[in-house]
């Protein structure tokens, strides 16, 4: 992907996934609760709604741990 | 008011907790153990006449001025050499003494020009004050004799001048400083200027060459003082208790009559300064003893380069414009805060509440920063704040307040006195924080060890009298990998603290980091073929940091801008804990800032997720203070950053931005983007002293007031709050606060304060780090670090002492990750940034000012093999090219740099420096990687397409139409 466009969703998941590299030697659980209380503490609710919607379209490009971290968060 | 006269107690304060008592002139006096006769006198008032004698810098006892008797000892020795011991009989006047003090100085008078009546120091000179003092009524040796006092030949200097002679002892006066001149002729040699420039400053530039009659100051081998080493900071000009060396704006103005004590607007260090005043213009700026960030010392910038506040560019009326294509219309404030609030009114009302947004700004005080972010917060109803820091720092808040609990240092400068053992981690302290630099300098030249972990061989690797154990060139992009591996040899090998792990961390968090670093992967042998450090240096640095005593670690920009800079602090921070480097003087983690404000601003609440005092938008408790406080509901969730702001400008849902004292489109990285995202944008108001390159693309410009001319106060980055004291009327009719509160007013959202104090005290009643804040406090004590509050009302100079802020010590896992900005074929070489000690930050004061003289252009380094094999010699313009964009500049061929690793810096908007850099960016802050960046280099002919279209642009909207004048009827 082209990082130095910054088209969205690209952007929000290049920046989702890197996220959810500091938190996966944490082990699973607590990777993932880590990454969505990152994403709910720092990004502003426009990013949030966009990355939810790329969820729904099917989160391609995310990662396991960041699909679920996303999952979790949009409950 | 009047000048502030600081006593001069002639010899170093001693450190002894030892007291000694004897008698002065007839009268008891204790002082510490090691404290000369000379200050023991002037603690008690009485000043004993010297002249190579002044406290910023060791006895010497070279000018037999301050010569005393002492009862059973034989001569007279000199007070300034001889300590106070417990039973002395001092006499500091007889006759003997004297007439031996005023032969000295008979001595020194017929060697010096006599015409006081015009020289610069009349009023300031100390050799004048001694003269008087000794009673000197009659010089007995004429000029016939030998001299250094008149030129060859030529006119007569003056009235005492006998017929001109050949004279080889004379030499013109050196002007090539662009701030003092140094006229050999008025010299005593007494070396304070040498001494100071050894000891205070640490760049060990002057030297007194030749013996006898023939000893001269001289800058290098007898060089100008501008061709010299010298870093031109001032302390000598300090020392020179004559007209030797003297300010050229003293020079030209005269005298000062009354002075202010201010802190410096430039980097993190915060100096305190003495505003010498004449009415409303200034005549130069002193350091201050009691400052104690600085203790006396001062830099080029702090202590000279403040020209820019009266520069031709500076912009004194308020501007508009419709487009940005149009030049800019003066107006009044009132018109320009009215068509402001009406541009984001309509704004908001077309796109949303969320629409609009600020940046506050990290050199303006904390007072500006607090209204502002309140004006977004409360005014414009989102949290749509951000600040310079999310381009510097913001890893480090992130970083210290997940293991520590707190987003700062943990120490005060003081502590530097202590450290065993110093690590730098991508700071260039003799650059960018010059006066700390001059302190730790002075502990290395007293013992500490010292490792350095930079891509570059800065100039603290090796200098005069200083060298480094342990320097670890690392790749760029390299750091956790470095600091896992000097965490897995601490842990191996036995060397972490395990008493202090268990009393303050979390146990089994630190067993799991253990098991992690331990691993095979992580060890220096393991991780050399990505970081490039030979693991035995690597080894050996551990084990010393480890095992050297008090360990203190410093870091700066080179750890933060990187995909991984909040891993990095974490890595630090774990490496303090697992060593035990935490909570007491000489040890700690100490983020060196580059702006002068940019932990107030940090404090003051300019993230767009935290209130004041660090707490998050979504607490509810916290936010309902703000709330009642305030009058009005405020939004829960977090706004967006920087990078988030241009994004969202260009998607569209982010079309007004309120940017106070930062120049976004030269500091942050990609410019295209950019230059893309305030283009979409329908209302850019830009707040500063000059037309920046964001002004370029702005459609409100509201002309900003300069460090000198308002209140309020600055943190630093010991997290010590100081005043700034207004010391001239604000050339562009307000202070800053009063503009925001103008705008802010315009906007329908009042804010009522008569003075920034009435702004700290509504900070104080917010923030519970800040309670014991007061102006009445900061005028009663000079400054204090926070937390201040009843626990710890005179402030926190050393961070968690008994325990972290956070309860226990927490230690995070930091894998390596390498970014993926990679070098290829098409960009085999990697790009770091960086700056230099005369500029500052974006060059906007600096690049304003004399300081041109030692950096006139930002230049590509990079090693002679690197250029050797594209064909480039030093001078030559080259090309550098990323995946980003393109500019040129001027090659520098320079072995500091390892080859394969290019720098350059950012101070000149010419230079496009940032149409490089790329948008990766820290995983945690989005803090943009400026660090590194692949690129390739080229021979080239001179300035590219983008840099010559910039170029029209730029001086396209910088018109400013000129008034229209109204035919009469």
């Amino acid at each position: 992907m082209d990082t130095h466009t910054s088209t969205s969703p690209d952007r929000l998941i290049y920046m989702a996934n890197q996220i959810g590299d500091f938190f996966n030697s944490q082990g699973h659980d607590h990777a993932v609760a880590g990454i969505a209380e990152h994403i709910k503490k720092f990004w502003d609710p426009r990013m949030r709604k966009k990355i939810f919607e790329h969820l729904d379209a099917g989160g391609a490009g995310l990662k396991p741990n960041v699909l679920e971290a996303i999952a979790s968060l949009k409950k | 008011m009047s000048l502030v006269h600081e006593i001069d107690f002639g010899t170093p304060r001693s450190k002894s907790e030892k007291m000694v008592t004897l008698t002065i002139d007839g009268q008891s006096v204790s002082v510490p153990e090691g404290t000369s006769i000379m200050r023991a006198a002037m603690e008690m008032g009485t000043q004993i006449p010297k002249l190579c004698a002044t406290d910023m810098v060791d006895a010497f006892g070279s000018c037999r001025l301050c010569l005393v008797e002492i009862e059973g000892r034989a001569g007279t020795p000199a007070s300034c050499t001889t300590p106070a011991m417990d039973g002395l009989v001092v006499h500091t006047q007889n006759a003997r003494l004297a007439a031996l003090r005023k032969g000295v100085m008979e001595l020194y008078i017929s060697d010096h020009p006599l015409d006081c009546l015009t020289c610069a120091a009349n009023g300031d000179c100390e050799l004048q004050d001694m003269a008087g003092a000794v009673g000197l009524r009659d010089v007995r040796y004429g000029y016939d004799g030998e001299n250094h006092v008149f030129a060859k030949s030529g006119p007569k200097h003056n009235h005492n001048s006998p017929e001109a002679c050949e004279n080889d002892h004379w030499m013109a006066k050196d002007e090539s400083n662009p701030y003092f001149t140094y006229d050999p002729s008025k010299c005593i040699v007494c070396s304070r200027c040498v001494r100071a420039c050894e000891e205070v400053q640490g760049t060990f530039a002057l030297t007194i060459s030749g013996r006898g009659f023939e000893s001269r100051v001289s800058p290098g081998m007898s060089e100008s003082f501008l061709d010299s080493e010298c870093v031109s900071c001032g302390a000598c000009v300090q020392a020179c208790p004559t007209a030797t060396l003297t300010e050229k704006a003293v020079i030209e103005i005269g005298q000062p009559e009354h002075s202010a004590v201010t802190t410096c607007a430039y980097c993190g260090v915060g100096c305190t300064f003495k505003a010498e005043m004449r009415g409303e213009e200034l005549v130069r700026m002193v350091p201050y003893k009691d400052g104690k960030a600085n203790r006396g010392h001062s830099c080029v910038k702090g202590r000279f380069a403040w020209g820019y506040a009266n520069h031709k560019e500076r912009i004194l009326n308020p501007m508009i414009r419709e487009k940005i294509t149009d030049p800019w219309q003066e107006v009044s404030w009132d018109e320009a805060f009215n068509f402001a609030a009406k541009k984001f009114k309509g704004i908001q009302a077309k796109h949303g509440r969320d629409s609009i947004g600020g940046i506050t700004s990290s050199r303006c005080t904390n007072e500006e920063v607090f209204v502002v972010q309140k004006l977004i917060r409360a005014g414009f109803g989102n949290n749509n704040v951000d600040t310079c820091a999310r381009v510097c720092h913001s890893p480090t808040g992130y970083g210290l307040s997940s293991t520590f609990g707190t987003s700062a240092g943990t120490q005060d400068f003081d502590s530097v006195e202590d450290t065993d053992v110093v690590m730098i981690i991508g700071a260039n302290p003799t650059d960018g924080h010059p006066v700390f630099a001059s302190r730790l300098k002075k502990r290395l030249r007293a013992g500490a060890k010292l490792i350095v972990v930079d891509p570059r061989q800065t100039d603290i690797v090796r200098s005069a009298h200083i060298e480094a154990q342990h320097h670890l060139p690392l790749m760029p992009g390299t750091n956790v990998a470095v600091l896992t591996a000097l965490a897995h040899v601490i842990v191996t090998e036995g060397l972490a603290d395990e008493t202090f792990i268990r009393e303050r961390c979390d146990w089994s968090e630190f067993e799991d980091w253990a098991a992690f670093v331990a691993q095979p992967n992580h060890s220096p042998e393991a991780t050399a073929i990505m970081t490039g450090v030979d693991p035995k240096e690597l080894r050996a640095a551990a084990r010393l940091f480890a095992t050297g005593g008090n360990g203190a670690i410093y870091y700066g920009l080179g750890v933060t801008e990187h995909s991984q800079g909040s891993t990095t602090v974490i890595a630090i921070a774990n490496l303090a804990m697992a060593t035990g480097n935490i909570g007491r003087p000489g040890v700690g983690v100490n983020p060196l800032r580059g702006q002068n404000n940019v932990q107030g601003s940090c404090d003051m609440g300019s993230f767009p997720h935290e209130l004041p005092g660090y707490r998050h938008i979504s607490g509810d408790a916290v936010r309902e203070q703000f709330e009642a406080m305030w009058n009005v509901k405020l939004n829960s969730e977090p706004g967006l950053r920087i990078p988030n702001m241009f994004d969202a400008a260009t998607e569209g849902t982010f079309m007004g931005l309120y940017v106070q004292g930062e120049d976004i489109l030269q500091s942050d990285p990609n410019t295209k983007h950019v230059v893309a995202a305030l283009s979409a944008m329908e209302c850019v108001i830009v707040h500063d002293l000059f037309l920046n390159e964001t002004a370029n693309y702005a459609h409100v410009f509201f002309p900003g007031s300069t460090f000198l001319e308002k209140n309020g106060t600055f943190t630093n980055a010991e997290r010590r709050i100081q005043r700034v004291r207004k010391v001239m009327s604000p050339k562009n009719g307000l202070e800053d606060w009063e503009v925001t509160l103008g705008f802010a007013k315009a906007l329908g959202y009042e804010m009522s304060y008569n003075h920034p104090s009435e702004i700290m005290d509504e900070i104080a009643a917010l923030t519970p780090t800040f309670a014991g804040v007061s102006y009445a406090k900061l005028e009663e004590v000079g400054s204090v670090q926070w937390p201040c509050n009843e626990k710890q009302p005179l402030g926190t100079p050393i961070m968690h002492m008994d325990g972290f802020v956070r309860g226990k010590g927490k230690f995070m896992l930091t894998e390596y990750i390498a970014t993926d900005e990679r070098t290829g074929p098409r960009f085999p070489l990697l790009l770091t940034t960086g700056r230099i000690l005369s500029q500052y930050n974006v060059g906007a004061q600096t690049r304003r000012t004399e300081n041109v003289v030692w950096h006139e252009e930002d230049r590509l380094e990079l090693h002679p093999h690197d250029a050797e094999l594209r064909g480039i010699r030093d001078g030559d313009w080259v090309r550098l090219q990323s995946r980003a964009g393109e500019t040129t500049l001027r090659a520098l061929l320079t072995e500091r740099m390892a080859p394969g690793v290019v720098y350059t810096t950012f101070h000149h908007p010419t230079t496009q420096a940032n149409v490089i850099t790329t948008e990766f960016s820290d995983w945690a802050t989005n803090c943009p990687e400026y660090k590194v960046t692949a690129v390739q280099i080229s021979p080239s002919n001179g300035p590219s397409e983008w840099q010559k279209e910039y170029d029209e642009q730029a001086r396209q909207s910088r018109r400013i139409a000129m008034p229209v004048v109204e035919a009469a009827e």
